[in-house]
């Protein structure tokens, strides 16, 4: 298995390489120009003076080379100072935001919280009450209560969150007003009021994520479940006199996570699109929201950075699927 | 196993029903059969003849909804499997009543190891901590011919030939010393030489443990080899119950002569080519109200397309639910009466 892990580690690196430079290209190739927002007043000399300082003079394989230098070994440097007050990374050029004019790693690591936590908590929550609701649902097969979980994963399934998320505003925070419609960012948790007033504001984002999430990974287990639960297998425990909760909770889960794990997994690097939109409506300025905003900006150091990012996280988060399966199922052998 | 000690499985008039959506099928009607202890009872029949809704009816394998079964009663050790709890039920499933069933490669948890899938039952049954359920378990391998059995204890089931989890499957079955085996076609899928070395194994086993076995299966020719007693299934019915030489020797069902005929012979003359049945067995949407044979009969007559056949008693442990007497040649006189009596009352 470490094997694997190394091999898929190695094969991964010019898997990213390549990824990286088609993000570069395309950037490249996208109209938009980040001057655009300057003022005409502005001459023309010295809008060229501002496009060099940017580097964007530079022919297109030395930026890239220039970008890869300043991903792969300034903010890894940077970083390490940061942690132990080292001095590798000093005088060094970081990857600097077109538009905030402040290193894009900067950005990236005040904007991640945000970001991780209504992300982050909607999964674990989507996960922990998707999961049962399919155990459920499956032993159960039609009847209401696998009705109704069907019905609502429907929704939560079919209805975008934009839409939901919109709804919830208008029900809960216009005519209600129970919850804050915009999420306030500099909100700083000190005490049991500002802790009650963080839980209000990231309820509703929280929310729509969690019933997007969970709907998927409950069909999903649900219909994991279903497929083991005829296996032979299941026949035999309850011949050796297992009761049921043995029989469905050992021997059929223990088979039935397997793939949903997987998709869990998979499913990780994903959810920070899904939040991309869900930033959007509820205001939440955490890194999606500052990728639109970047794209808007034409602010390629920051879009190609966030770009890259996620497509780590999604080849990581592919690894991490493959290596749980070979934990989890005996019969899946790596080496 | 003399013929006057008393059964240890009794079952009366069991009947088992699915309720589905597309209407009910009637997979075993009205079966009656017992198992005296140590003997090795065969049961055969084509594929969907009902022979495994029979046995794992009685024993609450069969899920409920969509099944229900009835009956007047099976009687295992004095108490009623019919009116048994679920709990009652699964301390008598894996503990007196042990099951092989019919796929290897499919009936073991592929999760889980071996030794785990073998103390599973002890730990539960019997009460045995893990020390002595392990040790129980490497006996029980090294009895059904597992070599290295200590060291197979971890491995998973993927890591066994179809023959060895087979082996794995007995050891389960045999774990807690059951007083009946039931074997659902355990040599179906396994090939010839496999087979025959699993026999071989039961036979062994047998004569070791002593239980009784009921052993399914589609062919006669390995019933042949290994019965002492045989039900012969068709349409969720018993047709036909004999000893297995006298079945063999006078086979009093149509049903019973067809599946003979399908039999490759090794010794006497070969048949000009094997024989098969024509047509398929029945599907019931009801209880039957006629011979459900009768559609493939070459002996059928009018009156067998008006009543079941009950299974008539012909001596030396022997029945058939045959209204056609091969003895005589000719329709059983009870039926003619019958068939008398009934155009009495039309033209009375
Ligand atoms: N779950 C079920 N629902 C409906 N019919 C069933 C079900 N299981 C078995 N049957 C029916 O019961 C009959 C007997 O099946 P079975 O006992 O498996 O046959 P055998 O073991 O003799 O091959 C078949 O006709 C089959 O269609
Ligand atoms: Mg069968």
């Amino acid at each position: 298995m470490l094997h694997y892990t190394i091999r898929r580690l190695l094969i991964s690196i010019p898997t990213l390489l390549f990824i990286s430079l088609v993000i570069f290209l395309l950037l490249d190739l996208a109209p938009g120009d980040p001057m655009a927002s300057i003022p005409l007043t502005v001459p023309p000399e010295v809008k060229e003076k501002m496009r060099e300082a940017l580097g964007l003079g530079e022919p297109v394989h030395i930026r890239f080379l220039n970008w890869m230098y300043q991903f792969f070994v300034v903010e890894p440097q940077v970083l390490i100072d940061h942690i132990f007050g080292t001095g590798f990374a000093e005088g060094k050029q970081r990857i600097i935001s077109f538009q905030s004019r402040s290193p894009v790693m900067a950005v990236v690591a005040e904007r991640m919280p945000q970001t991780l936590w209504v992300v982050g908590l909607s999964y674990i929550f989507a996960t922990l009450i998707a999961v049962p609701i399919g155990i459920v649902s499956a032993y159960r097969q039609y009847s209401w209560f696998d009705q109704l979980g069907t019905f609502i994963s429907m929704i939560g399934f079919s209805i975008p969150t934009f839409f939901s998320g919109v709804l919830l505003i208008v029900v809960f925070s216009v005519i209600l007003g129970w919850f804050p419609s915009i999420y306030d960012t500099t909100l700083e948790v000190t005490d049991w009021s500002s802790f009650l007033q963080q839980v209000k504001q990231m309820a509703m984002p929280v929310f729509v994520l969690t019933l997007y999430n969970a709907a998927q990974v409950s069909r999903f287990m649900r219909a994991s479940m279903l497929d083991n639960l005829n296996q032979d297998y299941v026949r035999t425990a309850r011949a050796k006199g297992m009761s049921e909760r043995v029989v469905v909770l050992m021997h059929v889960l223990r088979n039935s996570m397997i793939p949903v794990v997987t998709v869990i997994a998979l499913g990780v690097p994903n959810i920070f699109g899904g939040a991309i939109i869900t930033e959007q409506v509820f205001q939440v300025n955490g890194l999606g929201q500052m990728l639109i905003t970047a794209i808007y900006a034409s602010d390629a150091p920051m879009v190609q950075t966030l770009t890259f990012i996620f497509a780590v996280l999604i080849v990581l988060f592919n690894l991490i699927a493959d290596i749980l399966y070979g934990i989890l199922d005996p019969r899946i052998r790596y080496d | 196993m003399a013929d006057g000690a008393a059964p240890v499985l009794d079952v009366r008039d069991l009947k088992t029903v699915f309720k589905t959506r597309a209407g009910s099928v009637h997979a075993v009607n009205s079966v009656s059969f017992s198992l005296k202890p140590g003997e090795l009872l065969g049961v055969v029949g084509e594929s969907g003849s009902g022979k495994s809704v029979t046995m794992m009816s009685l024993i609450g394998l069969i899920p409920s909804p969509p099944a229900q079964v009835t009956g007047d009663g099976v009687n295992f050790g004095g108490i009623d499997l019919l009116k048994a709890s679920d709990d009652e039920l699964r301390s008598i499933r894996g503990a007196r009543i042990g099951f092989v069933f019919q796929d290897p490669m499919t009936s073991l948890n592929p999760v889980f190891t071996v030794g785990y899938q073998i103390m599973e039952p002890l730990r539960k049954h019997m009460g045995m901590d893990k020390r002595a359920a392990r040790k129980r378990a490497v006996e029980l391998l090294e009895l059904v011919g597992i070599p290295d059995a200590e060291r197979r204890l971890k491995d998973f089931p993927h890591q066994f030939s179809g023959g060895m989890r087979q082996r794995v499957m007995i050891a389960i079955a045999l774990a807690c010393d059951p007083e009946v085996l039931i074997a659902d076609e355990p040599t179906t899928a396994l090939d010839v030489t496999i087979q025959a070395q699993i026999l071989e194994l039961m036979h062994e086993l047998r004569e070791k443990l002593g239980m009784a076995v009921i052993w399914i299966t589609h062919d006669l020719g390995v019933i042949a080899g290994i019965a002492d007693r045989v039900l012969v299934m068709y349409g969720g019915q018993i047709v036909e119950h004999a000893p297995v030489r006298e079945l063999f020797k006078h086979p009093r069902h149509p049903y019973t002569r067809a599946l003979l005929k399908t039999v490759p012979s090794v010794r006497g003359e070969r048949e000009e080519r094997l024989e098969v049945i024509e047509g398929q067995p029945p599907i019931l949407r009801a209880e039957p109200s006629s011979c459900s044979f009768a559609p493939r009969c070459p002996f059928a007559f009018e009156h067998c397309l008006r009543e079941n056949p009950p299974r008539f008693d012909i001596g030396a442990g022997h029945d058939a639910a045959c209204f056609y007497d091969f003895e005589t040649g000719a329709p059983r006189s009870s039926a003619t009466a019958m068939a008398k009596e009934e155009a009495q009352l039309d033209a009375g």
